[in-house]
């Protein structure tokens, strides 16, 4: 076999300088005379170790990271070591990927083939077991199909988690002359990243995810809403959308099965509420994207006034996996009612940050311990947010709390879409609060009053009490109002701003100079 | 070909499209930079909307707007990873160094500075973004290397060398 020597393209790798990496390996096996290819892959997900350069021969596959354009020259001396049968004798070699700690202690089923090779190729992704899932899908009906995905217990990992199976059997039952599969790329949460990775990596995976969510409700048109944040992304899934066509994965009469598929991808222009699946919906419709009313849920009356399946891209690519494999397998992980796997996103102040593909139940603390090493900083960690900007920030009594929609939902928190940032002891947690209005007032759609109003208003009572005007009144004022911002409102853009407000007031009072209850 | 010209063509080509609008805007931006404001009458004759539908439109997403912007568009990641490993200096620092505020351009054209809201590279924050190209890891002196690098291959692009 071909010795090969791996590069990755993802977005991460390449804002760390895969790019000049890749083109110094180039030039020194070109100099070198030495006889390897250069394959641009997606990312393993580790990305404290980006840019991870791998070696493929035939003994297997090893790592070295992080690889920076001066470390080249020393890779390359040791990769020929390598080649030799010798050892590598390398400050930066990692050994046996798949050893890697990080990666050896997941569970990876919808990232199973994240890192592996060029996400482009049909021909890997096919060597990989892709496309399984969807010629078994062939094979049923769609209610067939339907009830598989109700086995695996699946849910919705957008954020909400609603059951998959549910909204896909509303889709179906629904008679309707067209109707439409949209898959919601539009990753806005801080600290999420696995959208993207997936997209970048393995990008076959969500088409095969939809292709079988077309089959199983009748639809024969997808759109993937893809955030306008993400070019790399947007790059290859137009790429990846071209090859399945061409190789007949997707257009008319799949597989010969008489059904037709059609897919494409529509850049958001960067409007953080279009994750909102309605207000999604009006923006692929070509409007402003203002949030819907439900009911009508976009099950029964969705893009364009017709039946619609909206997804997550890690739910879709999750389908893809359950046919392929069995729902049975998928449902064997995780803990209550929490099946499968949850692909956590550990980001912000870490050591060891990336992506964690793990079953529910695991706790906080064994992911930022464990996985993480601590923060970047080498400070003391002071607060986890978890679950994007809308997420509560989490202090050290509860990170013990495992990784389960209920559990979450217990402590006044949620998982979301499985990202968690870490804050160091030097963090403002008022100022964090106060970004959380802010940032609501940027991205507020408008529609309802107390989130278009009340997150200015906001603003300014954490103003005034961080800077001690009538502090009493204005704590009480802030809870009355984010009550009001809570009740009010249709979507959870203004009905969940005020989690992370209140608790960085609840268990992090001091930083709004509340620390001598004396004064109030 | 002239301005109008060329918006006349791109709504022909997305007219039709359903849901047409977002990717005919974003079009019209890649081509010119921004949407003119001459651009509103024929998209709305085009997709058979009222003027205030497509002014709508235009003025609801961030992507999106009337106003000229500088040659290179530099955006510094403001969400919460990135805060947590220091963006809010980057941000300061910026603003001082180029003597702009978010949204304005620089007097030279090179640039118009934007917040924006993830990039989506949480992992190795704080990240900045330079027209499609993510930067990991950013702090001052390194936002300094990107303007001065940037500066280099705008000039080169001036003097056509590119």
């Amino acid at each position: 076999m071909r010795v090969q020597l791996f590069v990755p393209q993802d977005t991460t790798a390449l804002a760390l300088g895969a790019d000049a990496v890749a083109m110094a390996i180039a030039k020194g096996i070109t100099s070198r005379g030495l006889d390897i290819d250069v394959v641009r892959n997606g990312s393993r997900g580790m990305f404290w170790l980006e840019p991870l350069v791998e070696l493929k021969t035939a003994a297997g596959r090893v790592a070295f990271g992080s690889v920076n354009v001066t470390d080249v020259e020393s890779v390359l001396d040791a990769v020929e070591r390598c080649v030799a049968g010798e050892e590598a004798n390398c400050p930066l070699f990692l050994g046996a990927s798949e050893s890697i700690d990080y990666l050896a202690k997941q569970q990876r089923l919808t990232f199973k083939r994240s890192g592996i090779g060029d996400p482009l190729c049909l021909k890997n992704y096919q060597k990989l077991h892709g496309f399984k899932g969807l010629e078994k899908a062939l094979t049923m009906s769609g209610q067939q199909i339907v009830d598989e995905v109700k086995t695996s217990g699946l849910r919705g990992r957008g954020g909400a988690a609603f059951p998959a199976g549910i909204k896909w059997q509303t889709v179906l039952n629904a008679p309707a002359e067209q109707k439409y599969i949209v898959c919601n790329a539009d990753e806005g949460d801080s600290g999420t990243f696995a959208d993207r990775l997936l997209m970048e990596s393995d990008p076959y995976q969500l088409i095969e995810g939809m292709v079988i969510a077309g089959l199983a409700v009748g639809a024969n048109q997808g759109y993937i809403y893809l955030r306008s944040e993400y070019p790399v992304a947007h790059n290859i899934m137009n790429q990846a959308i071209d090859n399945a066509t061409k190789a007949g994965f997707l257009g008319k009469n799949i597989g010969d099965s008489g059904s037709d598929f059609f897919l494409e991808v529509r850049l958001g222009a960067g409007a953080y509420i279009c994750g909102e699946e309605t207000s999604l919906l009006e923006s692929l419709e070509g409007k402003r994207g203002m949030v819907r009313a439900k009911p009508p849920l976009p099950a029964i009356e969705g893009l364009f006034g017709m039946p619609t399946v909206v997804n997550n891209v890690l739910t879709l690519g999750a389908v893809a996996s359950i046919l392929g494999e069995g729902a049975t397998k998928y449902k064997d992980f995780g803990m209550g009612r929490s099946r499968g796997t949850l692909a956590v996103q550990l980001a912000g102040n870490i050591k060891r940050g990336g992506l964690i593909e793990l079953a529910f139940g695991v706790t906080l603390r064994q992911i930022v311990d464990d996985f993480g090493a601590g923060t970047f900083s080498g400070r003391p960690i002071k607060a986890i947010q978890m679950g994007g900007p809308l997420g509560a920030f989490l202090p050290e009594s509860q990170w013990d709390t495992p990784l389960d929609y209920e559990a979450f939902a217990a402590i006044k928190a949620m998982i979301g879409h499985g990202g968690i940032v870490v804050f160091d002891d030097t963090a403002d947690m008022a100022a964090q609060a106060r970004f959380a209005m802010e940032f609501c007032v940027v991205e507020s759609c408008g529609k309802c009053t107390p989130c278009r109003i009340g997150s200015t208003r906001g603003v300014e009572v954490i103003d005034r009490i961080v800077s001690n005007q009538e502090r009493d009144n204005n704590l009480i004022l802030l809870h009355e109002l984010c009550d009001t911002m809570e009740l009010g409102s249709l979507c959870a853009m203004g009905g969940m701003t005020p989690f992370p407000v209140r608790s960085a007031l609840t268990y992090f009072e001091e930083d709004f100079g509340l620390s001598s209850r004396g004064d109030h | 070909m002239d301005q109008s010209n060329y918006i006349n063509d791109l709504v022909e080509q997305f007219k039709t499209l359903p849901g047409g609008m977002l990717p005919l805007l974003h079009a019209i931006k890649h081509k010119v930079g921004h949407i003119p404001e001459s651009a509103i009458d024929p998209i709305a004759k085009g997709l058979n909307l009222s003027r205030a539908e497509v002014h709508g439109v235009i003025s609801f997403y961030h992507d999106f707007n009337t106003q000229p912007k500088g040659r290179n568009i530099v955006q510094i990641c403001r969400a919460e990873a990135c805060q947590s490993m220091g963006s809010r200096h980057i941000e300061t620092h910026a603003k001082q160094s180029l003597g702009i505020d978010y949204g304005e351009v620089t007097n030279d054209g090179l640039l118009t500075l934007e917040p924006v809201y993830c990039l989506g590279n949480c992992a190795c924050s704080p990240s900045v973004r330079i027209n499609d190209d993510i930067h990991a890891r950013v702090d001052s002196e390194r936002f300094d290397q990107l303007i001065v690098d940037l500066k280099k291959q705008d000039s080169r692009l001036l003097e056509g060398d590119l």
